[in-house]
C-alpha cells in the first residue's frame, strides 16, 4: 500500500515537468507505514462516513450496535436511549432540524459498564475490540464501529468522544473525553474523571459529528424502528432532534439465548489462516492440535486426517510447513466433518419476530420462519424471514374517500405500491445497498404470483406487505467494511430463497382464504347493488305503477339463496361484528400463533395498533410443525390461542364455523397464558 | 330534435316494458330473470345464396341477472331499455352517445358507475335492436350523418324539399335514419347508383359533375358506408330499379365493404334484410385493372400482413366464393400490391372521371 502511493505521487511530480527520474533512494525515504486510522481517515466511505446524512445514521448504529451487544452479552434487557440533539455551529443561532449541519448523538445504555482502564481504547483506537478474534455472534464484528465514528466526529468538528461509564451501583461512574491520534491508532485522553451519574450501571457515549437529518427512507428514524423489529426485547427510546420522544417498549421479555464461542470449523479456513494456525499453535502434536483447535474434529478423526495426508500425527504442528502443509489442508477439506455446532448462533425466533412485526407494522397477516442453521465456508448461520401483509384494519374498514362518481378515463388509484424489504444480519437493520444484497436478490428471485401477489419481472411483489429477513451467523458475509449488504452464497440465497417460500405459501394461503370470504361478499354486494338499479328502471318502464318494495324484497331473496345465504354471513362474520363484512382477523399461522403476538405482559401501557378491533379472530389450523421441537409443549400449547384482546372478544369466526366455542377457549387460553407468563 | 311520426310506436315501446315485465314475473316465481340475446357473431350468421343474403341463426345466449359475471350487463340492459323506452313515450330521436350519458350514473351507495365508457351501452343498444327485432330507428337511435349524396334526386326531409341536383359539390347529408318515415324520396331520374368508398374520390367526381355527365346519384359513406347510406341505396335500387355501382380501394378492406353493401354484414346481419343490395356490382378498383390501366407498379402499396391475413380470410367465405371473386382475390394477393383510388391521379388528376369511370361503364366491366 505504502508502495504504491509513493509511486503515485513520484508519477504525479514528473508530469508535471519531465525532471530528472527519481532514484530508488529518494522513493525510499518517502515510504513509510500507514496507520489504520490514517487510512481511514481518507477512506472514511468505507465504513459508511459517505455523506453526512449517513454518517448521522452510522453513528447512531455504531453506538447502539454496541450498547445492545454488551446488554446481552452480560445478559442484561437491554433499556437503550438515543438522542439527537442539533448542535450551534460557533456563533450562528440554533438551526432547525432539518436544515442543521450539527449534531450530537448521546447513547445510553443500562449495560454491565466499561471497565476504565479499557475506556480510551475501545472508543479511540481503531480495531480494538472483544469480537474480532472469537467466532460468536455479535452484531459488531471488527472493532472499528464506535471508534471510527469517534474519529468522524473529531474530523468533522474537532469535539472529542465523551464517555460516561459505571459498572455497577457500589462503583462511581467514570466520565471520559478522549481524541484519536490517527498516526498511532492511539487514544488520547482530554478529560478523565469521576462523576455523579444518575445511573446505576450502563454506558453513555456522545459524540458530535457533521450531519444531516433527514426522515424517510435509510433514516435514523426507520433504522431505530427496524431495530425494534427485529429486537423485540429492547426498550427503545428515541429523542429526535425535533424534541419529540418516541417510545419503542419492549415487547418480549426474554433475552435470546446467549451464543456459544466456538472454534472455527476445518471448512472455512483459508490456507494461510492454517498456516499461521499451525504457528501459533499451543498443542505439541498435530493431530492434538486438529482436536483442539477446530469444532467437529475428534481426536480419531485427526489421526485419520494426518493418515490421509500422509504427515505423523505425532509431528510438531509448527514443523508443518510447504508442501505438507499445502497436502494437509487439501485432505482437511476433502475429509467429510460434522458440520458446525450451531448453538454460537441465536436467531431472533419466530415469536419475536412475530411480535416485533406485529407492534410496529399495521396489517392484517404476520407470519415467521426460522430455518434449521446451515453453513457456508464452515461458517454456521440461520435465515429467518417474516412478513407483514396487508393495511391496517382500521384504515381498510373505512370507506377509501367519499363516493364521488369516476369520470370516463378516470380510474381509480391502485395500490400499485411494492412491498419494502427489511434486511437484518445479526439483529442490525441493513439499510443501505438494498439491491447488492443477498436477501434482496432472493426477495426478487422468489415467485410471488404462485402466492396470489403480483409481482413484474425483475422487480419486487407489488402489495401493502413488509418482507422482513434475518441472517444470523457467526461471521457475516459482508460486500464491504460498512456492512450494508450481504454477500450472495450459494447457500445463503438457498436457504433465503426457502424461509421466503414458506412465508409466501403461507401467505398465499391466507389470501385465498380471504378472498373467498370476499368474492361471496362481493357477489351478494353486486347484486344488492343492482337490485336497486333493476328496480327503478323496470318501475320507470312500468310508468310508475310498481310496488318496488314487493319486487326488490323478492329479488333481495333470490339473491341471497344465490349467495349462499347464512353461511356466508357466518364465514364474512357478518353476524355478530360490525356493518362492515370482513372482521378485522388477524390471522397467524400455525408457527405464528405461538400467542407472543399481542398478549403483552405489561400491557397496559403498550401501544396497541388494533384499539378498536372487535377481536375476530380468523384462526388457521395448520397442524404444527415439527422443527419447533425445541420450544416447551405445555407453554406451546398454551401460546396457540390467536390474537388476545381479552376485553372485547364479542365473537370469533372461524374456518368450521363452531364460533361460540373456540371463543370460549380462546378467552381462556389466553388467560392462561397470561398468567402463565407472569411467573 | 326532429319529431317522429311513427305510428309503431306502441309496439316497440310494448316490447321494451315486456323487459320490465320479464324481472317481475320471474321475481314472482322466485327464478333467476332471464332474457336471450341473439348471437352477433360470424358463428350465428349464414349465407343464403338463394336471396344473396347474409342471415342471423337462432343462436342464443342468456343473459341472467343472478349471475356475477352478467350481472351487471343486465342491469345496463334493463337500464337502456328505460332509456330507449322514455325516447318512444317522448317522441324524440337521439345518439348512441346521448343514450350512454342519460344512463350513466353512480350507484347509489357506492362508487361504480352504471355505464364506464360508451363502450358499454353501444352493444346493449345492438343487443336489444336484435333480441326485440325492432330496427334502430325503430328504438329512435341515430348514429352520426355519415355520408353524402348529390345527383338527379329530389328529397323531402322534415317537410323541405332538398334537390340534390342543386346543392352544389357538397351534396346533401345523408342522415342516418332514411326510412320513409323521415326521408321521402320524391323524385329520382338517375340511371344508376354509384357507391364510392371514398369520400375524396366522391369529392372529384362531385366536382367534376360526373353525376350530370352519366345520370347517376353519387353516394359516398366516408369508408365503411353508415346505416343511413346503405339503406338509402338500397332504396334507390328498390324503389326506382337502379343498379348499384360500388367503387373502392384496391384491398381486401375495399372487398369486404363491397360484399357489406352486397349481402349485408357480420356484426348486422339481422339487417341484411333491409340493408343489402344483392345486386350491387363491384365495378373497382379491380386487381385486374393496374394492368389494363397501364398504372405503374410503383403507384401501389406493398400488401402488410394483416392484409394478407385478411384478404386470405375473405377466400373463405363462402359469399366470395364465385370463381372470378376467388381469381380477382389471388390475383391480388399473386401481385402483393394493393392500390388506391387516389393512385389513379398518377395519370392525370381528371382519370377517375374521363377515362376510367367511363371506360369502365363503356366495357360494362365489374364483378357481382
Amino acid at each position: 500500500m505504502a508502495k504504491h502511493k509513493a509511486t503515485a505521487t513520484a508519477t504525479k511530480k514528473s508530469d508535471v515537468r519531465p525532471a530528472p527520474a527519481v532514484t530508488a533512494v529518494e522513493m525510499g525515504a518517502r515510504q513509510r507505514e500507514i496507520s489504520v486510522s490514517e487510512f481511514f481517515t481518507k477512506n472514511r466511505h468505507l465504513l459508511g462516513f459517505d455523506n453526512p446524512r449517513k454518517a448521522l445514521l452510522t453513528c447512531v448504529k455504531e453506538a447502539v450496535d454496541n450498547a445492545l451487544d454488551a446488554c446481552e452479552e452480560a445478559g442484561i434487557l437491554p433499556d437503550v436511549t438515543v438522542q439527537l440533539e442539533v448542535v450551534a455551529v460557533g456563533s450562528s443561532p440554533l438551526l432547525p432540524a432539518s436544515q442543521a449541519t450539527r449534531f450530537r448523538v448521546t447513547v445510553a445504555d443500562n449495560g454491565p459498564g466499561i471497565v476504565r482502564q479499557q475506556i480510551p481504547k475501545i472508543f479511540a483506537k481503531l480495531l480494538y475490540g472483544s469480537k474480532f478474534h472469537r467466532l460468536r455472534m455479535s452484531r459488531g464484528q471488527q472493532g472499528i464501529g464506535i471508534s471510527a465514528a469517534g474519529m468522524y466526529g473529531q474530523l468533522t468538528t474537532g469535539k472529542p468522544v465523551k464517555i460516561i461509564s459505571r459498572t455497577g451501583p457500589k462503583t462511581s461512574a467514570h466520565y471520559f473525553e478522549v481524541q484519536i491520534d490517527t498516526k498511532k491508532n492511539e487514544p488520547l485522553v482530554h478529560e478523565n474523571k469521576q462523576i455523579e451519574w444518575d445511573q446505576p450501571r450502563g454506558t453513555q457515549v456522545a459524540i458530535e459529528v457533521e450531519g444531516r437529518y433527514q426522515k424517510g427512507r435509510a433514516s435514523v428514524d426507520e433504522y431505530l424502528e427496524q431495530t425494534s423489529i427485529a429486537n423485540p426485547h429492547v426498550r427503545l427510546t428515541y429523542r429526535t432532534p425535533e424534541g419529540e420522544t418516541k417510545e419503542y417498549p419492549r415487547a418480549y421479555h426474554e433475552l435470546p439465548p446467549s451464543p456459544k464461542e466456538i472454534k472455527p470449523h476445518p471448512y472455512g479456513i483459508e490456507f494461510g489462516m492454517l498456516l499461521k494456525m499451525l504457528q501459533d499453535a499451543k498443542s505439541h502434536t498435530l493431530s492434538e492440535f486438529l482436536a483442539s483447535d477446530f469444532c467437529r474434529v475428534t481426536p480419531a478423526l485427526a489421526d485419520e486426517m494426518c493418515k490421509a495426508a500422509k504427515v505423523s500425527p505425532k509431528a510438531k504442528p509448527r514443523d508443518i510447513r510447504g508442501a505438507i502443509a499445502e497436502t494437509l489442508y487439501h485432505t482437511i477439506q476433502a475429509t467429510k466433518i460434522m458440520a458446525p455446532p450451531t448453538n454460537c448462533l441465536s436467531p431472533i425466533g419466530e415469536k419475536a419476530i412475530l411480535s416485533g412485526l406485529y407492534r410496529q407494522i399495521k396489517g392484517e397477516f404476520y407470519t415467521a420462519v426460522s430455518r434449521p442453521p446451515s453453513v457456508y465456508r464452515g461458517n454456521p448461520f440461520i435465515i429467518e424471514a417474516g412478513l407483514a401483509f396487508g393495511k391496517a384494519p382500521d384504515s381498510a374498514a373505512k370507506p377509501e374517500k367519499p363516493s364521488q362518481p369516476l369520470a370516463e378515463g378516470e380510474e381509480e388509484e391502485g395500490d400499485s405500491e411494492l412491498a419494502r424489504v427489511i434486511r437484518y444480519a445479526n439483529r442490525v437493520p441493513l439499510l443501505y445497498q438494498q439491491s447488492s444484497c443477498a436477501t434482496f436478490k432472493a426477495v426478487l428471485a422468489t415467485t410471488w404470483r404462485n402466492y396470489g401477489i403480483s409481482q413484474s419481472r425483475g422487480a419486487l411483489p407489488a402489495g401493502p406487505m413488509v418482507i422482513f429477513v434475518h441472517i444470523a451467523s457467526v461471521w457475516v458475509p459482508f460486500t464491504s467494511e460498512s456492512k450494508e449488504a450481504i454477500a450472495e452464497y450459494d447457500e445463503i440465497h438457498k436457504d433465503i430463497t426457502l424461509a421466503l417460500r414458506e412465508c409466501g405459501r403461507r401467505l398465499g394461503l391466507f389470501l385465498r382464504r380471504r378472498e373467498r370470504a370476499a368474492s361471496e361478499f362481493r357477489r351478494r354486494n353486486i347484486f344488492e347493488l343492482y337490485i336497486e338499479e333493476v328496480v327503478e328502471a323496470c318501475n320507470r318502464l312500468k310508468g310508475g305503477k310498481l310496488s318496488t318494495e314487493k319486487l326488490k324484497a323478492q329479488l333481495q331473496k333470490i339473491a341471497s339463496t344465490k349467495t349462499g345465504g347464512i353461511k356466508t354471513d357466518e364465514t364474512l362474520g357478518k353476524t355478530g361484528a360490525g356493518p362492515e363484512g370482513l372482521p378485522h382477523s388477524i390471522i397467524v399461522t400455525a408457527e405464528g400463533v405461538d400467542g407472543a403476538v399481542p398478549s403483552l405482559p405489561e400491557g397496559s401501557h403498550v401501544i396497541a395498533p388494533q384499539t378498536d378491533v372487535s377481536g375476530e379472530i380468523h384462526k388457521e389450523v395448520k397442524k404444527p410443525s415439527t422443527k419447533q421441537g425445541r420450544k416447551q409443549p405445555a407453554k406451546k400449547a398454551v401460546g396457540k390461542q390467536a390474537k388476545i384482546n381479552p376485553i372485547t372478544v364479542p365473537s370469533i369466526a372461524t374456518k368450521g364455523g363452531s364460533s361460540q366455542k373456540q371463543a370460549g377457549k380462546v378467552r381462556k387460553g389466553s388467560k392462561v397464558h397470561l398468567t402463565g407468563k407472569k411467573k | 330534435m326532429p319529431k317522429t311520426k311513427i305510428t309503431k310506436n306502441g309496439v316497440v315501446e310494448r316490447k321494451l316494458i315486456g323487459l320490465a315485465d320479464l324481472v317481475i314475473t320471474a321475481a314472482q316465481k322466485a327464478k333467476d330473470p332471464t332474457m336471450a340475446i341473439p348471437i352477433r357473431a360470424l358463428s350465428n350468421v349464414s349465407f343464403n345464396e338463394r336471396k344473396g343474403l347474409l342471415e342471423m341463426g337462432d343462436k342464443k345466449q342468456s343473459r341472467s341477472f343472478f349471475n356475477v359475471g352478467m350481472a351487471k350487463k343486465f342491469m345496463q340492459t334493463i337500464l337502456v331499455a328505460d332509456a330507449l323506452s322514455e325516447l318512444q313515450r317522448a317522441e324524440l330521436t337521439t345518439s348512441l352517445r346521448e343514450i350512454y350519458y342519460r344512463t350513466k350514473h353512480t350507484i347509489q351507495d357506492s362508487h361504480e358507475n352504471t355505464f364506464d365508457t360508451q363502450d358499454e351501452s353501444d352493444p346493449i343498444i345492438e343487443d336489444l335492436e336484435v333480441s326485440l327485432t325492432a330496427l334502430r330507428e325503430e328504438l329512435h337511435v341515430r348514429a352520426e350523418n355519415g355520408g353524402s349524396v348529390v345527383g338527379p334526386l329530389v328529397l323531402g326531409d322534415d317537410g323541405d324539399r332538398v334537390d340534390c341536383a342543386k346543392l352544389g359539390k357538397g351534396g346533401y347529408s345523408v342522415p342516418s335514419i332514411v326510412e320513409p318515415e323521415y326521408v321521402e324520396i320524391r323524385r329520382c331520374t338517375a340511371d344508376f347508383v354509384l357507391l364510392v368508398e371514398k369520400g375524396t374520390q366522391w369529392n372529384r367526381l362531385s366536382e367534376d359533375k360526373f353525376w350530370r355527365r352519366y345520370n347517376c346519384v353519387l353516394l359516398t359513406g366516408n369508408g365503411q358506408p353508415p346505416r343511413g347510406v346503405r339503406r338509402l341505396a338500397r332504396r334507390l335500387h328498390e324503389e326506382y330499379k337502379l343498379p348499384v355501382y360500388v367503387l373502392v380501394d384496391n384491398d381486401p378492406w375495399g372487398y369486404y365493404i363491397y360484399s357489406v353493401v352486397k349481402q349485408g354484414s357480420i356484426n348486422l346481419a339481422f339487417e341484411s334484410q333491409r340493408m343489402a343490395i344483392p345486386k350491387a356490382k363491384f365495378i373497382g378498383l379491380s386487381s385486374a385493372d393496374p394492368e389494363r390501366y397501364e398504372l405503374p407498379r410503383n403507384v401501389g402499396i406493398k400488401l402488410n400482413e394483416k392484409d394478407i391475413a385478411r384478404a386470405k380470410e375473405l377466400l373463405n367465405y363462402q359469399w366470395f366464393q364465385k370463381p372470378a371473386w376467388q381469381a380477382e382475390i389471388k390475383r391480388m394477393l399473386a401481385s402483393g400490391l394493393k392500390y388506391e383510388l387516389d393512385a389513379l391521379a398518377n395519370k392525370d388528376f381528371q382519370y377517375l372521371t374521363k377515362k376510367y369511370l367511363p371506360r369502365k361503364l363503356k366495357e360494362k366491366d365489374w364483378l357481382d
